[in-house]
């Protein structure tokens, strides 16, 4: 295992640069440049883990991030681990740990290898049928189930990165820095468009770059040395933004796009403490070029996933840019020209090629001869059948194919090798085409799909447009570019080039074996265990669309999405279902083309960030006295403010009798509010209330309850007549934009005639609510300018005043049914005016109450609250609150909705008080409401709203919606809980102060 | 995520904005004079369609107006936008 087979040095890797890394607890070394697979390659393992299904041995495949196989856990068991990184992808550096997956106890001995020899038993949809039975016993199977699911371990400890979002503006993004790419980057750039150039690689030029052959040339020189120079020029383009190792994730409508753009993933830990570990770029651009190039494809035949089989372009791709031969004795099996490429290249640097297997017969071109020349051996019409050996390839066994492909013929023999390349021909890599909305075309000459319609300023150019080979790129992108980018000319118009390959592909999906098709396995999805045998068997079974076939097999739905196998996948269903290839079309591609992590996802909105919240200019005073906080919304409000260890009970049964019995003061300023001004203010919330409007008085305050159209419940509040054509309008404190929205759009789309304005003004006022019989000693020694008597200022009315030299509005109306005001003044004098009230009432034992005694006062009285009383299906007369239904108005928003066949129901849910037959028992909120236990199915009349423990009536009290609850007045009822039923009698929702003396006391 | 020509503002991110329904749908003058069948045709009945749809919106981080917008509901192309009260283009 310890050989060393890093052949030469190549430029792409530092080799006075050795860098030191960990491999399922080993050391090893490679160098700056390396990738984990090639320095694993580099240190001759390809064994790197195991399947999904059967835990088959499996080894590096790709190049890329196509990588289906190869995929480890960074970092295992601290904070910054990652799971499922494709090896393919990650740069090594100092200190970089990586461990094998899905195995256990180790990836040379795992024991759910085990299942391998299952495998007959383990057909598509064996979980689905076997878990099926006995009904009722999926809860006893599923933990074992999601145990073996799943491929790596997700952290259990925060992410100690940062990450970022940036927004990017561009007239041009070009994806993909191959030859198309930078042409495309290079014209765009020249021709004065902003351009942005981003590739998934560390490097630029994709697999041109290193291509030096003599049988692919540009202007004389190979066609990696002609794209070097291109690119030194297109890095001086002013234009031109480079953007590397970003992988664009997702594209959406309006040229929109997500990329990924690592930053410090390639650097050694220690470095990487504060700084930004990946951004999220959100793209907006003007014209998208695509570029993506494409993806080689597998061979299916028997045992085709064993480790030491790779993509034969992914091999070339070890040796000309890492420097690392797969192996020693290499063979490669093709049915394209492609394999020759590589081979040629592995011959220039020395590495044994043992022979090629090729699909084709009689095939000549200027590759095979050059390859025929170096004696090595060339197996024309020939298959692979089976190969050999458990965690590495030794052996494969060859076969003639019939003169149409459909079996083998002859006798078979036996290659040894440790490395097989295999190359079934391109897939265009039309991901994010087909993501933007673009729709397919099925070319028959070379079995590919291609872009054919663009639902968006955008072109797909090169290998991801079906033009896979130089000369076709030569051409062709020149021309698109020109029009697309309207313009004259680019510097490719004259270029001359040599392109040697034979374009003639022997397609056949699965190859035929000497075997009875039931006793292979050839894989298609490697990751998920799919097998031809699967997708057949789901056919058999009456899966007919592609996206059924898929997911009852699993085939595509690994972390890689099929990127090798889905094109084998729908070839295989197109000829068993006896269906055209472009009629069947493909699954749907969706984002993210490689996995997310979520740090990048949620950028900075972690923590306290990860949703903002709304503070009241008092919230300081609220924190330095140890408030309790409740979420409203986006607001923080206080909830109760615990003394002495007193418990949330304790604390609230405190508050709500010092509120009643001296004083006490309540933050309020969280309250929407709306200022409504224009000379048909009054008009306007006549049309939006149920009550009546123009006869309210100036300086006087009323309660509006207002509807939807459906005539149901929407928001209530206090609105008060500041002047003739001035209104000030209060809401809930979760309603407050949701309202103004619906005032808007009345104003704006139905009634555009009204001469009316709408401004919000929640936070422009802070709102110090003083109750309580000795609130009025309490404000008048705060405002001692305001003459606070009953005559002058009475309950429901409002006076502007002066404290010190600040304007504020005092409104005098109340939501406990206790003796109240509130001061409404500039925000920034919130806190003084709280601490001014706080210092008046010190005498008055006043006493700060949190949300929740507020809402235990209100209950004591009956008022309701939005959204805890009612849930959308309640009318004000389901509410018993047919007072504040105008009868006289002609209209109002939700009037005709009020006498509809179902909202004049006799049977509807009523709002009603519930009270228990032992006073010292508090009812669960929500808690279901019967009347006959012994009924079967028992029927449930209601819940129970609203539940308090009320320390001034010194019982249990509760609001509920009952059916038919109005007429149930004294009635028993029955709230069943867990371990007991708990007897109840219906009651007037008011339990507190009915005639009201309190308020006007 | 596309891109919305407030005819107040020019061209904004959608996430500046808020759908709202189907658009040229009147609330009745005299709702009091309809059947229940009639309100409820007002009330409940809204087009969903695959294709060109008129549509409501109001931008709501922004100029607070509201207006109407044609868009293909199957790609999301925005035909054209126009303000309340106009009529709507013909097709």
């Amino acid at each position: 295992m310890s050989k060393n087979l890093r052949i030469n040095s190549s430029k792409y890797i530092d080799q006075t640069h050795r860098i030191s890394f960990i491999f399922n607890g080993k050391k090893y070394y490679g160098y700056k440049g390396d990738t984990l697979a090639s320095a694993l390659l580099a240190n001759n393992i390809h064994l790197v883990g195991r399947s999904f299904k059967y835990h088959r041995p499996r080894g590096i495949m790709t190049a890329g991030s196509e990588e289906p196989n190869a995929i480890v856990q960074l970092h295992k068991n601290t904070s910054r681990t990652e799971p499922n990184v494709r090896a393919t992808e990650v740069e090594i550096y100092e200190g970089l740990e990586a461990s094998s997956q899905n195995c256990w106890p180790s990836v040379n001995f795992d024991i759910g290898g085990i299942n391998n020899l299952f495998s007959p038993f383990l057909p598509a949809g064996f979980y689905y049928k076997t878990f099926m039975w006995p009904a009722g016993f999926w809860e006893k199977y599923e933990y074992f189930i999601r145990k073996s699911a799943g491929l790596g371990k997700s952290p259990t400890e925060p992410d100690p990165d940062i990450y970022e979002h940036k927004y990017i503006h561009c007239d041009v993004l070009v994806i993909g820095a191959g030859i198309s790419g930078i042409m495309a980057a290079k014209t765009s750039a020249k021709n004065g468009l902003k351009t942005l150039l981003v590739d998934e690689k560390p490097y630029l030029g994709g697999s041109t770059i290193y291509q030096n052959s003599e049988y692919f040339k540009i202007n004389n020189q190979t066609s990696g040395s002609w794209l070097e120079k291109e690119i030194n020029e297109i890095k001086k383009l002013k234009n031109l933004d480079i953007k590397t190792r970003t992988s664009v994730s997702a594209y959406h409508g309006y040229n929109f796009l997500l990329a990924r753009e690592s930053l410090t993933d390639h650097f050694p830990i220690e470095i990487r403490k504060n700084k930004t570990r990946q951004r999220l770029l959100k793209i907006r651009a003007k014209k998208v070029i695509t570029a993506t190039g494409s993806i080689e494809r597998p061979l299916i035949f028997d045992n085709n996933d064993r480790p030491g089989i790779l993509i034969s372009s992914a091999i070339k791709k070890f040796a000309d840019l890492f420097g690392v031969a797969c192996g020693e004795k290499n063979i490669l099996f093709t049915n394209n020209d492609s394999a020759y490429e590589t081979a040629i290249s592995l011959i220039q640097k020395g590495i044994n090629v043992e022979a090629i297997i090729d699909n084709r017969e009689n095939v000549d071109s200027k590759l095979i001869y050059e390859v025929e020349k170096s004696n090595i051996k060339i197996f024309k019409g020939f298959t692979v059948v089976d190969t050999y050996g458990y965690k590495r390839i030794n052996k494969i066994s060859i076969m003639q194919l019939s003169k149409d492909g459909q079996k083998v013929v002859g006798s078979k023999k036996n290659l040894s090798c440790d490395c097989l390349g295999i190359s079934g021909g391109w897939t265009p890599s039309v991901h994010l085409f087909t993501q933007s909305g673009g729709k397919l075309k099925f070319r028959d000459e070379d079995l590919v799909f291609i872009p054919n319609e663009y639902p968006s300023d955008q072109l797909s150019i090169g290998a991801c447009n079906g033009d896979f080979f130089l000369d076709e790129i030569l051409t062709n992108v020149p021309k698109s570019l020109q029009k697309f980018l309207n313009i004259k000319n680019t510097d490719y118009e004259n270029i001359e080039f040599i392109s040697s390959i034979n374009k003639s592909k022997r397609n056949i999906w699965l190859l035929p074996s000497d075997k009875v098709f039931g006793k292979t396995k050839p894989f298609i999805d490697y990751q998920n265990d799919s097998t031809a045998k699967d997708i057949k068997l789901a056919l058999r079974e009456g899966f007919k669309s592609i996206e059924h076939v898929k997911r009852y097999t699993t085939t595509g739905m690994g972390t890689d999405q099929g990127k090798l196998g889905n094109m084998h996948a729908l070839g295989i269903i197109s000829e068993t279902a006896g269906a055209k290839m472009g009629e069947l079309g493909t699954t749907t591609f969706r984002p993210p083309y490689t996995p997310l992590t979520f740090g990048t996802i949620v950028g900075r909105n972690v923590g306290e960030y990860f949703d903002i919240f709304r503070k009241t200019p008092i919230h300081d005073w609220h924190i330095d006295n140890k408030a309790e906080f409740e979420n409203v919304g986006q607001w923080k409000r206080a909830w109760y403010y615990p003394k002495d260890n007193e418990n949330m009970h304790q604390a609230i049964q405190r508050e709500s009798k010092a509120a009643r019995e001296s004083a006490g003061i309540l933050d309020a300023s969280t309250l929407g509010k709306i200022d409504i001004q224009g000379t048909d203010a009054s008009e306007f919330l006549n049309r939006v209330y149920t009550n009546a409007w123009s006869k309210l008085a100036i300086g006087k305050c009323r309660y509006g309850l207002m509807l939807n159209e459906d005539g149901m419940v929407y928001d209530d509040g206090v609105t008060t007549r500041l002047n003739e054509n001035h209104y000030i309008m209060t809401t809930t404190t979760g309603g407050a934009a949701n309202v103004l929205g619906k005032l808007e759009d009345y104003l704006q789309t139905e009634w555009p005639e009204l001469d009316v304005y709408l401004t919000s003004v929640t936070d422009h006022f802070a709102t110090v609510s003083v109750c309580g019989p000795n609130s009025k000693k309490i404000v008048s020694e705060v405002i001692p300018d305001l003459n606070l008597t009953d005559e002058n200022f009475p309950h429901m009315s409002f006076k502007d005043a002066k404290i010190g030299k600040i304007n504020c509005r005092v409104m005098r109306i109340s939501f406990t049914g206790e003796h109240s005001y509130e001061i409404n003044i500039q925000a920034n004098y919130g806190k003084s005016v709280w601490e001014k009230c706080m210092d008046a009432g010190k005498r008055f034992n006043i006493t700060p109450y949190g949300t929740e005694t507020m809402h235990l006062l209100r209950a004591e009285k009956g008022f309701i609250i939005v959204g805890q009383d009612t849930d959308a299906t309640m009318t004000p007369i389901d509410l018993q609150m047919d007072w504040i239904v105008s009868k006289k108005k002609y209209d109002f928003i939700g009037k005709r909705s009020l006498y509809r066949s179902d909202t004049i129901k006799e049977d509807r849910k009523q709002l009603v008080g519930l009270l228990t037959e032992n006073p010292n028992e508090v009812l669960e909120e929500g808690a279901q409401i019967i009347a006959d236990i012994n009924k079967s199915p028992i029927e449930m009349l209601g819940h129970v709203t609203s539940s308090y423990y009320s320390p001034n009536l010194n019982k249990s009290i509760a609001l509920g919606v009952v059916r038919g609850g109005k007429n149930m007045m004294g009635q028993k009822l029955i709230i069943p809980m867990e371990k007991k039923n708990i007897n109840v009698t219906v009651a007037d929702p008011v339990f507190l102060d009915k005639e009201n003396k309190r308020l006007n006391a | 995520m596309f891109i919305i020509n407030c005819p107040f503002c020019g061209k904004r991110d959608q996430s500046e904005f808020k759908a709202g329904g189907e658009a040229h749908i009147i609330r009745p003058k005299q709702p009091t004079e309809l059947s229940d069948d009639e309100w409820a045709e007002y009330l409940f009945m809204r087009k969903n369609i695959k294709g060109v749809q008129f549509e409501r919106w109001n931008h709501v981080h922004g100029c607070r107006k509201w207006f109407n917008i044609v868009r293909d509901t199957s790609n999301d192309e925005i035909k054209t936008v126009y303000k309340m009260g106009e009529d709507p283009p013909k097709l």
